[in-house]
């Protein structure tokens, strides 16, 4: 972003969350959620509709109060502190601007709360719409915006007052997919530039990997995994996350003394057993290839029939059924050479995986 | 295929148009039959609402003896009386608009914030009154508030005050039923306007850093005025025709066009003076809903020039 004046970088704080449960009637929105959001980090909550996502970034905001736990913004502890005098930038998810004020109203709405002079506050409201491109947009009344434009004055309402902490709640759902990615990369830019703490919230998995440092898997009100995008994908703790984020098939294993085995052959693992859990295999389905000759020693082979075939432009989807009669799926680039490799249907096929692939995931954890 | 399309006898159509004459017909046919099932409903509004009022209107400009004249209005102009007549309709009108606001906008905020249930027990109580006769509960007030009545029994009691109170047959008798009266219209544009208020500008105010106080004031207050505005205007037009009420518990010392309409025609048998009456407080009531209708406007223009 080719922006020459800009809100000034902000201190940034950490936040740790301990113990934080909220129940509604029998249901745990949140069930003892242990959360440390470092200084400066772009976070982003990740889970299934009613997983408790809005409810934790609330109480982050204060607009909800947890029936017991512990939420810290630095060294203040901020759990009993009413929502006004957190100081926490928050961008909710139809915007929520005052359709009463202009954009400029808006945008200075927090800066008058706090008593800035007129001009000043005039100025500074000017630079964070500059921020987020919207220079010039002042007059404009709400409703002759558009919905990126929108976005972008709640984003810049949310910034103007140099929050140290900012929130967002599912801010990009409203607009169409290529805004959606467009926004996704500004954000993200606007972050690096800002340094604020970003928690941000979102149920698309792919928007989550685009933006974060680390990602944090939350299922029924319980946190599942907390790592970075690269590793969550890669390393999931559980089915749970596995299926989640990204396609996958899973496949039992037997377990013995540090090896485990599929279908009476040993498999090369990255990572040792462990075995204080049963233990699934996770097939991704672009992990998988099709094998043309004999495979490389650090390859793990599946051998199995095609049963379906199907081209998507970009990539193309087989569907195998192994020897035991699982069915797994296997996604490929669509270029000249992996064509030419893929058997018809009916045909014997060998799959290849190589060892760093080969991951195994807790069993049966949703 | 194209041309097998159309129908034998067809009029000739433009290949690249196929079918626009026959399209056209339609949507005309099917307006017609709009206005067709609209007309018992049009005829309906002519017969009894523009009829009589432009009876009226010619009926004003007509003297006694039959002749055209402008003679009523002059009246109107010259006369003392008249002139208090319209200043003492104008000022109930407005202290009645303005004690509903008071009572009504609290009240409905109130009701506003209750859970979903309990909003509709009250907003029943509310409106309970509508169910009732006019002149039963102007009558009622007539019971609670005369010398002897239940007002000032405990209110002497009580030891608010030591003398029976005038609060009936004036002025304070004909705001408290007035007031008793309109607080419903006014309510409940109030309430839905309140109502459609997102709770997320709440939220969003008390993120920026606003006050319980100080978001009710920057963005409650400001979302909930068009409703308080309809409700006003409502309450004060209403107020501007009103009869029952003043002449019950104003007890003739509070004379509105209203009553005078009525004399002129009950005692006087002088249905020209008394259409003028009724044209002028029609103008006025037009006058006071554009003159609404343009400060409205004027209010969102300098909504977005100061912010
Ligand atoms: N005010 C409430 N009253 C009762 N239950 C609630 C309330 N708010 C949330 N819940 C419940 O708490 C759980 C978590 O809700 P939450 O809104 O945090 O989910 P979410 O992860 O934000 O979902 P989504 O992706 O659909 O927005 C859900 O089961 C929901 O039904
Ligand atoms: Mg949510």
């Amino acid at each position: 972003m080719a922006v020459t004046e800009t809100v000034p970088r902000s201190e940034a704080l950490p936040i740790t969350i301990r113990r934080v449960t909220k129940t509604y009637g029998q249901v745990f929105a949140l069930d003892h959620v242990d959360l440390d959001v470092k200084s400066g980090e772009f976070l982003t909550l990740l889970g299934p509709s009613g997983s408790g996502k809005t409810t934790l970034l609330m109480a982050l905001a204060g607009f909800t109060r947890p029936d017991h736990g512990s939420v810290s913004f630095g060294d203040t502890e901020v759990v009993r502190m009413p929502p006004h005098k957190r100081d926490v930038g928050m961008v909710f998810q139809n915007y929520a601007l005052f359709p009463h004020m202009t954009v400029a109203a808006n945008v200075a709405f927090p800066l008058k709360l706090r008593k800035v002079a007129k001009a000043e506050a005039r100025e500074r409201a000017e630079r964070a719409l500059e921020t987020v491109q919207l220079g010039g947009y002042g007059e404009r009344q709400i409703d002759q915006l558009s919905g990126g434009q929108r976005q972008r004055v709640a984003l810049a309402r949310a910034i103007v007052f140099e929050p140290r902490i900012l929130l967002m709640d599912e801010p990009l759902s409203a607009l169409d997919k290529k805004l959606r990615e467009h926004m996704q990369i500004e954000l993200r830019h606007l972050h690096e530039q800002l340094g604020m703490t970003t928690v941000y919230v979102t149920h698309d998995q792919r928007e989550a990997l685009t933006m974060s440092d680390r990602i944090a898997v939350i299922n029924h009100g319980r946190l599942m995994q907390l790592d970075e995008p690269r590793r969550l994908y890669d390393r999931p703790a559980n089915r749970f996350v596995a299926d989640f984020i990204g396609e996958g098939t899973f496949l039992p294993v037997e377990l013995s003394n540090g090896s485990a085995a599929y279908a009476g052959t040993p498999l090369k693992l990255a990572e040792a057993v462990n075995e204080t859990a049963a233990q699934e295999l996770l097939l991704r389905p672009e992990r998988l290839s099709v094998l043309a000759g004999a495979a490389e020693p650090e390859v793990n082979v599946f051998a199995g029939k095609v049963k379906e075939l199907v081209f998507q432009g970009e990539s193309f989807l087989m569907y195998a059924a192994l020897a035991d009669g699982a069915e797994v799926a296997v996604r490929g680039a669509t270029n000249r050479d992996v064509m030419e490799r893929i058997p018809a249907v009916g045909a014997d096929v060998h799959l290849g995986l190589h060892r760093d692939d080969t991951v195994l995931v807790a069993a049966g954890e949703d | 295929m194209a041309v097998a399309d159309f129908a034998p006898g067809a009029v000739a159509e433009p290949q690249d148009e196929p079918h626009a004459t026959g399209l056209r017909d339609d949507a005309f046919r099917e307006r017609m039959a709009m206005l067709g099932l609209c007309s018992p409903a049009l005829l309906l509004v002519l017969v009894v609402l523009v009829s009589p009022v432009a009876w009226l209107f010619w009926l004003s400009f007509l003297a006694n003896d039959g002749s055209l004249s402008l003679e009523h209005y002059e009246r109107m102009i010259a006369s003392k009386s008249y002139a208090r007549i319209f200043w003492t309709t104008f000022q109930v009108s407005t202290l009645t608009t303005m004690l509903c606001i008071l009572i009504g906008y609290p009240l409905a905020y109130f009701l506003s914030q209750l859970p979903p249930r309990a909003a509709a027990i009250c907003l029943i109580t509310v409106l309970l009154p509508f169910w009732t006769s006019l002149l039963v509960r102007t009558y009622a007030w007539l019971v609670l508030l005369q010398r002897k009545g239940l007002l000032n029994n405990w209110a002497i009691e009580l030891g608010l005050w030591d003398e029976p109170v005038k609060l009936v047959h004036n002025m304070t008798g004909t705001l408290i039923g007035m007031t008793h009266i309109m607080l419903p219209f006014l309510v409940l544009p109030v309430y839905g306007a309140m109502k459609s208020i997102d709770r997320d500008y709440l939220k969003a105010a008390s993120n920026l850093g606003a006050s319980p106080v100080s978001a009710f004031w920057q963005v409650f207050f400001p979302l909930s005025l068009p409703g308080l505005f309809a409700g006003a205007l409502i309450v004060f037009v209403l107020c501007l025709g009103f009869f029952v009420t003043p002449v019950v518990l104003g007890g003739g010392k509070v004379i509105m066009v209203s009553m005078r309409i009525t004399d002129n025609i009950e005692l006087f048998f002088n249905w020209g003076a008394a259409s003028a009456l009724g044209v002028v407080l029609l103008a006025l009531t037009m006058g006071t809903l554009y003159a609404a209708s343009r400060l409205l406007r004027l209010d969102r223009i300098l909504g977005e020039g100061n912010g």
